[in-house]
């Protein structure tokens, strides 16, 4: 092979080879973590800097109370500053210089736990973006201790080292009792309302985060609040060690080579969740491989032999208490407050889990109001708390959602799209480790197992609309027969009253009673305004006209179908008939009263005892007058 | 027309009295209030071979006032009961249109109409008429008056001496109620009453002086006979022993108007007893005329599928059933496909229907019957 005199060789090219930076490789590639363009980079940036806070102040169990200010540099066309400030536990001084000026620093990468952040990429990803956009530092204030003052950093990253570079540091006051941290970044940004705004961020937030107080100042000086509807915080979960049957090969044999232990037999059951020291025993036999052998020592060969050893074995599912939820009650309360719908139902589904990795799925429902009740069903989607704004489309949840049958709900859709209709659907999954489609975390993965769960939960929470709807509209039916009655019985009245010259007045007070009585359906719905009935509304909200809970914190957690959890839920041949004899005007009308309703509802008293395995994560029933699927 | 006063049973004030007082009863007692309205429909109506006539059945539909699809009616047959009572303690009679406007407004509250239309109340009348078991005349109400006559008879309307030969071209409107006390019989030189469907063949006949030279009364009820016109002709054969013929289009609504006069009719088979002519005959028009007459096909009309399936049904009425030249008659027509209207003699000649046709039939007496 002839080869031209000045072609490169091995040796010229291997001079221009060089490691490259994690922080040039992002600054080249930033629309991989959501700074593809001012618009986008805008929201990431709020998007990071909040996950950050509410992350931080859960964890030292404070309540969170972020104030995010956006404010336009003067004599600039497209800078602005990006304020946000919390009460959370604050940032030692010594970190603040790795937390904010270097990529992939962070606590959270490492472990297992439930959290809104996952790599510690995106808070100083965002000062990078406003660093490269508007060569200004990020400015970071922290104070992290109640009786000393703030200290405050401008910090610069080197890109090359991906380090930072300490700019100013110095002590300020911080100017409020308490802790807290408040990250300042300067950048190119383009300010818009409207969808995937930092409006609907911080609404969405707020819905699935409804122990936080929130509070927005846009450039154009308007100010937006979003109140804290619950002072409960999430339950802190529980930091796991990964489960066997969820982990890859080579991320196996890098845990071998690593652990510090001395014996096979400690690594295994030290490393993984659910690996007691019989099963470590069976799992070496399998693989022919001494439980006193040291890891280190363990060769590659022998290493396979022991994984395929470890996915083989029996092994019980992953714990689950890593998991906090949202809640059925913190559902409805969030969405409640940001909706303005007049009917909400939420289900939680219990724990499930895909790749060995434990998650566990949440929907919520709000139908009417305020909604737009011609569009398409607007959905949100949530994971661990945070909201995807972005690649709806490509979203194993969106997918979930086209695939129910929202027309045995008593909702328009046409086959394999969003349903129409006023209606708010929320989708959350929580999970030690979120499938994202891409590094932005905009879209949740496609695993069989989640898209499953998905559809379970929103089939269960549909259901709930749909029972909902049919009792509303039965409702409806007899008070507009009440109506009538009520004209005619006049009429009747005084016919008589002019037949016989008697007052009639008795006849008109029998009739008025048996009118009455003929559609109670039509009180049913109204007297929720004022009964107690916290049975009947179980996991659903009902808005009365003056916008205030018909029963206020009726939403009620339940073990009651625990045992029909994966079941199709489908419309209980009760109110299949039901709906039949709605349409007929023969129908007797006492045929619409839910039948038997005295003993059911004291039936649904009579509850299980606690499933002590399920804890927080019991699946919700709702049956808004105790009639269904007994 | 107060000499209607003079006829009212007592009992009809009474009878309203007693049915108001029932609702109260019913909704005190916490019941559906209903009326058991006796059913006047082909189910309901039972064929008297002996009279001949149809005679309504025992059957009731309850119309009860809890239920949303009978509520308003109930409503408004109180309504309507209230107007009667007002009328017969007045003692006054009102059309039915009249009671139409006598019962309708907007129910308080609502925008809603006791009655929209006269077409609704007319039902309810009739509905009263059999729950009552009172005749529309004790109700105090009558119909506008439909139908014309004239011929060899004099009668007294109301005190009033009419010379049924002198008429002029219109003839005398036929009174809704024509009972003894309203109408009497006087000078009568007719062999025979002919009932003409529709006006304008009634014209014809008329203009050619037809009653005149075959010595008859002509009559005719626009369309469907009226109650007041069944009931005139039911007294002319009874009281004055005059043969009737019938003579209408040859399409199922003539043979049903001559069903109507001859048995009764279904909706008001409670009246037959007091309006159906059992002897009445069917002169014409007749399928089997076309040839007999040699009309011409292109005045013969194309049958409608609704007429086809409106000839089977009355082929089927009982009374239709047992007849087999009623059977050929019908099933001519179906046969040939064509119907005939009245007017199609015209096509034979002006005066045909007076000159040739009528005396024709009456000469071979080819009536059905």
């Amino acid at each position: 092979m002839t080869v031209a005199g000045n072609a490169p060789d091995a040796q010229s090219m291997a001079k221009k080879q060089q490691e490259i930076s994690v922080a040039d490789f992002f600054a080249k590639n930033r629309h991989m973590l959501g700074f593809d363009n001012a618009r986008k980079a805008l929201l990431t940036a709020v998007k990071e800097a909040v996950d950050n806070s509410l992350d931080a102040c859960e964890e030292a169990r404070i309540l969170p109370r972020i104030r995010v200010e956006i404010r336009k540099i003067e004599a600039t066309e497209d800078h602005y500053v990006l304020s946000v400030r919390d009460n959370g536990p604050g940032i030692m001084k010594a970190q603040i210089p790795r937390v904010f000026g270097k990529l992939l620093y962070g606590s959270k990468f490492h472990r297992l736990r439930m959290s809104r952040g996952q790599q510690g990429i995106g808070i100083s990803a965002a000062g990078m973006y406003g660093q490269i956009t508007t060569a200004k530092p990020v400015q970071i204030t922290s104070r992290p201790h109640k009786s000393k003052p703030a200290h405050y950093y401008e910090l610069r990253m080197d890109l090359k080292r991906n380090e930072p570079e300490i700019l100013v540091d110095k002590e300020v006051e911080w100017g409020e009792a308490g802790t807290g941290t408040m990250v300042d970044i300067t950048m190119k940004a383009t300010f818009f309302r409207g969808r995937q705004s930092v409006d609907e961020y911080l609404e969405q937030t707020a819905i699935a985060n409804p122990h936080a107080e929130f509070s927005f100042l846009a450039p154009d000086g308007t100010e937006r609040t979003f109140p804290r509807a619950a002072t409960e915080l999430p339950p802190e979960p529980v930091e796991i060690q990964p489960h066997p049957h969820g982990i890859e090969l080579g991320i196996f044999t890098r845990l071998l080579h690593d652990s510090p232990h001395r014996s096979m037999g400690v690594f295994l059951t030290s490393s993984f969740s659910r690996v007691t020291s019989q099963a470590a025993g069976q799992v070496c036999r399998a693989a022919g491989i001494p439980l006193s052998a040291v890891p280190g020592d363990v060769h590659h060969a022998e290493a396979e032999k022991l994984f395929h050893a470890l996915q083989k074995a029996d092994l019980p599912p992953p714990r689950t208490d890593c998991l906090a939820p949202i809640g059925v009650e913190h559902i409805l309360k969030g969405m409640h407050k940001e909706l303005g719908a007049e009917f909400y139902a939420a289900t939680t589904r219990k724990p499930a889990i895909y790749r060995g990795n434990p998650f566990q799925i949440e929907v919520g429902l709000a139908w009417g109001g305020k909604l737009e009740s011609d569009s398409i069903a607007r959905v949100i989607r949530f994971a661990n708390r945070v909201p995807l704004q972005y690649q709806l489309s490509a979203c194993a949840s969106t997918k979930s959602v086209m695939d129910v049958a929202w027309k045995s709900y008593g909702l328009q859709q046409s086959k394999g799209s969003l349903p129409v209709g006023p209606l708010v659907i929320m989708v959350h999954m929580a999970s030690v480790w979120v499938p994202f489609t891409n590094q932005a975390k905009e879209a949740i993965a496609d695993y069989d197992e989640i898209r499953k769960e998905f559809k379970l939960a929103l089939q269960e929470a549909g259901r709930k609309v749909g029972i909902y709807l049919k009792k509303k509209q039965a409702a409806a039916n007899q008070a507009k027969r009440r109506n009538i009655f009520n004209a005619y019985i006049e009429e009747v009245v005084k016919a008589y009253q002019s037949i016989t010259k008697e007052d009639g007045d008795d006849l008109r007070q029998a009739l008025l009673d048996t009118a009455r009585k003929k559609t109670e359906l039509a009180e049913k719905l109204e007297a929720m305004k004022h009964k107690d009935a916290p049975e009947e509304l179980e996991g659903t909200l009902v808005i009365g006209e003056d916008g205030q809970p018909l029963v206020p914190g009726s939403a009620v957690v339940s073990e009651k179908d625990l045992a029909q959890d994966d079941s199709e839920p489908g419309i209980p041949a009760s109110e299949q008939v039901a709906s039949l004899k709605d349409g007929d005007d023969e129908t007797d009308l006492e045929s619409l009263l839910p039948a038997k309703s005295a003993p059911e509802h004291g039936a649904a008293k009579v509850k299980p005892p606690r499933a002590e395995a399920h804890g927080h994560a019991a699946p919700t029933t709702l049956s808004l007058f105790g009639d269904d699927d007994a | 027309m107060s000499s209607a006063k003079k006829t009212v049973r007592p009992s009809t004030d009474e009878k309203i009295i007693q049915m108001a007082r029932n609702v109260r009863a019913q909704g005190l007692a916490g019941d559906d209030p209903r009326f058991n309205v006796p059913s006047r429909t082909l189910a309901n109506v039972n064929f008297n071979e002996v009279k001949r006539i149809i005679e309504m059945g025992d059957g009731k539909t309850a119309r009860e006032f809890f239920n949303l699809g009978q509520s308003k009616k109930f409503m408004q047959t109180m309504l309507v009961a209230e107007a009667c009572k007002r009328l017969v303690a007045a003692g006054k009679t009102n059309s039915i249109r009249d009671l139409y406007y006598m019962t309708k407004h907007t129910i308080a509250g609502t925008r809603e109409n006791t009655f929209d239309d006269q077409a609704e109340s007319d039902p309810i009348i009739e509905d009263l008429e059999v729950t009552l078991d009172s005749l529309r005349e004790e109700l105090h109400l009558f119909a506008s008056n439909k139908g014309a006559m004239v011929g060899e008879i004099t009668v007294v309307d109301g005190g009033d001496v009419i010379d049924a030969r002198r008429m002029g071209t219109g003839g005398w409107s036929v009174p809704s109620i024509v009972e003894p006390d309203v109408i009497q019989f006087r000078e009568c030189e007719a062999k025979f009453v002919l009932l003409v469907e529709k006006d304008a063949m009634w014209r014809r006949l008329n203009e050619d002086k037809f009653w005149k030279q075959h010595h008859c009364i002509l009559i005719h009820g626009g369309g469907q006979p009226p109650r007041g016109v069944r009931r005139l002709m039911h007294r002319m054969v009874h009281e004055l022993k005059l043969p009737l013929y019938v003579f209408v289009d040859n399409d199922p609504w003539g043979y049903y108007i001559y069903s109507v006069v001859k048995q009764g009719s279904i909706s008001l088979a409670y009246e037959s007893r007091r309006m159906a002519i059992p002897s009445a005959r069917f002169i014409g028009l007749s399928s089997a005329d076309v040839k007999k007459y040699d009309i011409p096909e292109e005045v013969t009309i194309r049958l409608e599928d609704t007429d086809i399936a409106r000839a089977k049904e009355i082929m089927a009425y009982p009374w239709f059933a047992g007849k087999k030249h009623w059977q050929t008659e019908i099933q001519r027509m179906l046969s040939s496909k064509v119907k005939l209207e009245l007017e199609a003699l015209s096509a034979k000649g002006i005066t045909y229907a007076s000159d040739e046709y009528l005396p024709r039939k009456l000469k071979d007496k080819d009536f059905l019957d």
